[in-house]
């Protein structure tokens, strides 16, 4: 089965600083990949590079059997890789609904054609704000949310675009324990329906029950990657990340 | 504000056009007629200013060169209309004379064009850079333009250009006095300008626009092509402004690069939305109405260089107190009143 | 000169050119001087001052109304109004960041901020001087020193040397001291620097009072070097951002280099093709820097 997204070699510098350094990864559609580090490891920069955020210097990126070199990040999305931002960038001159309706309109619309009249987009904009707990607020601002419910409306932006492939990145920070499983819930459905997600967390109890594979990435290197009850009881991984 | 569609808003804007000028041909004051074209132009700035700096968040600090480059391809065309017989053997010249010179709803097309196209240009070299090198970079593109222009002798060079404007146009047998004619143009551009602006913002592009303005790496993410959107937006600002500046040689009869890229042009453009308000259609035109009548009258009252630093004082007030200009105060104020 | 034999006007050409590159030099000298402010401000703390070259023109014309008045060296009177450069430049600093840096909204309304003082500093400028050039007084503007065919003007090279002191001194600062470091800190790791107990918003506006304060110093050399009059500070705008971006942000000696570069190309220019394409060697610098190379010739 080819894999969805192939991270073949690729690696990245800032100024004299290396932040990715030949990172090789594989991610198979459908899959779960959880993806650990401390922090300043590489993890947000790995992310940019295979959204198109930031360019890679060597090696490529290949998404859904195409090279994805060179494309620019808005092209990314159209062929399917989502992603939320680790610090929530909501459109603050809009409100929610609309924040939702961005990535519907130039996303889905320029991948289908505009199959949608606008009473279907609000009305896909009301399921996603309810899929995220957050469709009372619908006509609010974001600047009307807490932390925690930015964190949802990055989230329900991403799925907004329909994506083959979500990269969630801590996304759970600072959620309550019920409120990580929401989260948690709403990702195995996604997964369900067929989505490759790959989360970014530093709380350990989602990712190993979320993840049926797990990658750790240590100051721009990757050093496991495989199950993960191996990977956590891997002497390096405990040494470099873990602790204790 | 859904209610009223594009159609039934030019319709309106057209009407109200059609009284102002009823109104300023039936009290004929010359001079009436000069300071409102005046105004106009800077509706037209400003409305075109606005469209990448509010809409987008892109700041173009040359916009008196796009509106000079309108006003100089109008020179060059008419100083090409006077060199015909010397350039192209006679059968050429009997040609090019039935089509030269040029009306000025001609010459404003061209003025469109190659402002437009500069625009273009400078936005593929630099849009791709962060907004402040942007910035700059206008400043730049306005510089070299005004010193080509002073280097070249065909439309005058720092001399500058004596235009001749005909006292009357002959259009289907009436008799138009020129200085309406002008007027009227001025004004169906100011129409045009306002129509655009706020088609623009109730669409698809506008929201697009937006999206550029709050957090551009978001809305690349979200799949919006932030390069294609900017230089549109950078295309058509510039246009709008190479069409304001297009008619520009008739109405002042004497041309100098100075003037035409003359400093008030570069604040007033950038005055005039940011005092007005930048998210919307009304904001230029509100900042442009005021700034432009006060500017107006401190010219004639007192002096011209007062009542720039004025501008400028005003603009950084505003920009400091009021980001969101005199219609985001009412803004505030309705909001407050509805909760 | 069509009669002259080709050997004279070989020499004509060549010693033209040797002056011109050294003039060219000098005034590079005289240029960096000039960035080293928005080196600070651009580079450092990524603040895009375009009104800094207004605040020179000030400084220019302080110096010449103590100088016409009080027959004051011009040099000195920049000193002496070094402090009170910084605080104007640190009181500026203090209304960005309360207005825009903290909310957010830097780009937009920050640019527009400092194109609002620039044209309010010209235009008052205009109406307390008028627009007449004016020029200073001092014992070094005149003579020249002569090597062979080459001709050193004192009115440039006084300034030149003063402006490379300047620059130097601004150099050991930033590389030598506490506060000069923690300039360069903050401009690569706020939360860094907040971990170590030193509020980065302090350091800030001591960084950019200092780029104000350089401003006093240009603005004297400035009115030694050429006439001033309230509109030249538009031309600088363009020299010194190109300066600065082609000599790579935040970096000193990339900003010489490209200040020399720039000195020589304009003098070359003014000399063989005429002064009134001056300006534009700049502005086109800036703008084919930015399209190629926005990275600056030593890009950090």
């Amino acid at each position: 089965m080819t894999a969805l997204l192939h991270v073949d070699n690729i690696s990245k510098r800032f100024g004299g600083f290396v932040a990715l350094d030949g990172i090789e990864l594989e991610v198979e559609p459908g899959e779960r990949l959880g993806l650990i580090g401390p922090n300043g490891s590489g993890k947000s920069t790995l992310v940019n590079c295979i959204c198109g955020t930031l360019q890679n210097e060597s090696g490529s990126v290949r998404f859904d059997g195409q090279v994805m070199d060179g494309l620019a990040a808005h092209e990314r999305t159209h062929r399917g890789v989502a992603r939320s931002f680790q610090l929530p960038r909501p459109f603050h001159s809009m409100t929610l609904a609309d924040n939702l309706r961005i990535p519907l309109l130039y996303t889905v619309h320029a991948r289908m054609g505009p199959l949608r009249s606008a009473g279907d987009l609000d009305a896909r904009c009301h399921d996603l704000l309810e899929m995220v707990g957050l469709a009372k607020k619908a006509k609010r601002m974001p600047r009307d949310l807490t932390q925690v419910e930015m964190r949802k409306l990055e989230l329900a932006r991403a799925m907004a675009a329909e994506p083959k492939l979500l990269i969630a990145d801590e996304s759970m920070a600072g959620l309550s324990h019920s409120e990580i499983e929401d989260i948690l819930t709403l990702l195995v459905r996604l997964s369900e329906r067929g989505i490759t997600i790959i989360l970014i967390e530093h709380i350990m109890s989602a990712v190993m029950s979320f993840s049926q594979r797990l990658a750790v990435l240590v100051s721009g290197k990757k050093i496991a990657d495989g199950k993960p009850e191996d990977v956590v009881r891997d002497p390096e991984v405990v040494r470099a990340y873990l602790g204790q | 504000m859904k209610a009223m569609s594009t159609a039934k808003f030019s319709l309106t804007a057209v009407a109200i056009g059609a009284l102002v000028m009823a109104f300023a041909h039936w009290f004929h004051v010359d001079y009436l007629f000069f300071a409102s074209y005046t105004i106009l132009q800077f509706i037209v700035l400003a409305t075109a200013w606005n469209i990448l700096g509010g809409y987008c968040g892109y700041v173009n600090f040359g916009s008196a060169a796009f509106f000079a480059l309108g006003a100089y391809s109008s020179v060059a065309l008419i100083k090409f209309d006077a060199e015909i017989d010397a350039w192209f053997p006679e059968g050429a010249a009997n040609v090019l004379h039935h089509i030269f010179p040029l009306p000025i709803p001609v010459l404003i097309l061209f003025g469109a064009l190659v402002s437009g196209v500069v625009g273009f240009g400078m936005g593929y070299l630099t849009l791709r850079l962060r907004g402040s090198f942007f910035a700059i970079a206008t400043l730049a593109m306005a510089v070299v333009l005004q010193t080509l222009i002073v280097n070249w002798d065909f439309v005058g060079g720092s001399r500058g250009a004596y235009i001749i404007r005909p006292d009357n146009l002959e259009f289907a047998g009436i008799e138009i006095n020129y200085i309406e004619y002008l007027f009227a143009l001025m004004l169906l551009l100011a129409v045009i300008a306002l129509t655009t602006a706020r088609v623009i913002e109730r669409s698809q592009l506008g929201f697009g626009f937006a999206t550029i303005r709050d957090d551009e790496l978001a809305a690349e993410a979200c799949g919006v092509p932030t390069l294609r959107l900017k230089l549109i937006a950078t295309t058509l600002s510039g246009a709008f402004m190479g069409m304001a500046g297009a008619p520009f040689p008739y109405y002042i009869g004497y041309l100098q690069p100075a003037s035409a890229f003359g400093l008030e042009y570069a604040v007033n453009s950038i005055a005039m939305p940011m005092i007005g308000g930048t998210t919307s259609w009304i904001g230029p035109l509100v900042g442009a109405i005021l700034l432009g009548s006060a500017q107006q009258y401190a010219t004639v009252t007192i002096s011209s260089a007062v009542n720039l630093l004025i501008v400028g004082l005003m603009l950084v007030a505003f920009v400091i107190i009021a980001p969101n200009g005199l219609i985001g105060l009412v803004q505030e104020r309705l909001r407050r009143k509805q909760s | 000169m069509a009669a002259m034999p080709v050997q004279a006007r070989m020499d004509i050409s060549f010693d033209l050119l040797i002056n011109a590159i050294v003039a060219g030099l000098l005034l590079g000298g005289f240029y960096a001087a000039v960035t080293a402010g928005v080196s600070i401000s651009f580079g450092m703390l990524d603040i895009v001052n375009i009104a800094h070259p207004g605040f020179i023109i000030l400084g220019s014309y302080i110096a010449y109304f103590v100088n016409i008045n009080y027959g004051v060296d011009p040099i000195v009177v920049s000193i002496i109004m070094l402090p009170i450069f910084f605080a104007l430049g640190a009181f500026v600093y203090q209304v960005y960041y309360l207005s825009f840096e903290r909310r957010g909204q830097e780009s937009l309304r920050g640019l527009a901020f400092f194109f609002g003082l620039l044209f309010v500093t010209e235009v008052t400028l205009i109406l307390v001087f008028g627009v007449d050039y004016r020029y200073v007084e001092a014992s070094y503007i005149g003579p020249s020193l002569h090597f062979g065919i080459v001709d050193l003007p004192l009115r440039m090279l006084v300034p030149c040397l003063t402006a490379l002191g300047l620059f130097a001194a601004i150099e050991l600062f930033i590389t030598h001291t506490f506060t000069g470091r923690a300039i360069m800190a903050v401009s690569q790791d706020q939360l860094a620097l907040q971990l170590m107990a030193v509020d980065p918003i302090r350091i800030k506006r001591i960084a950019f009072g200092i780029s104000i304060a350089t401003a006093a110093v240009a603005g004297a050399l400035l009115i030694i070097i050429q006439p001033v009059e309230p509109s030249v500070g538009r031309e600088y705008i363009g020299r010194v951002f190109a300066i600065c971006v082609l000599g790579g942000l935040g970096s000193m000696p990339g900003t010489l280099i490209a200040a020399l570069l720039l000195g020589v190309v304009e003098s070359l220019t003014a000399t063989f093709y005429g002064p009134s394409w001056a300006p534009a060697v700049a502005f086109g610098f800036l703008l084919l820097t930015l399209a190629f190379r926005p990275a600056g010739l030593l890009g950090r």
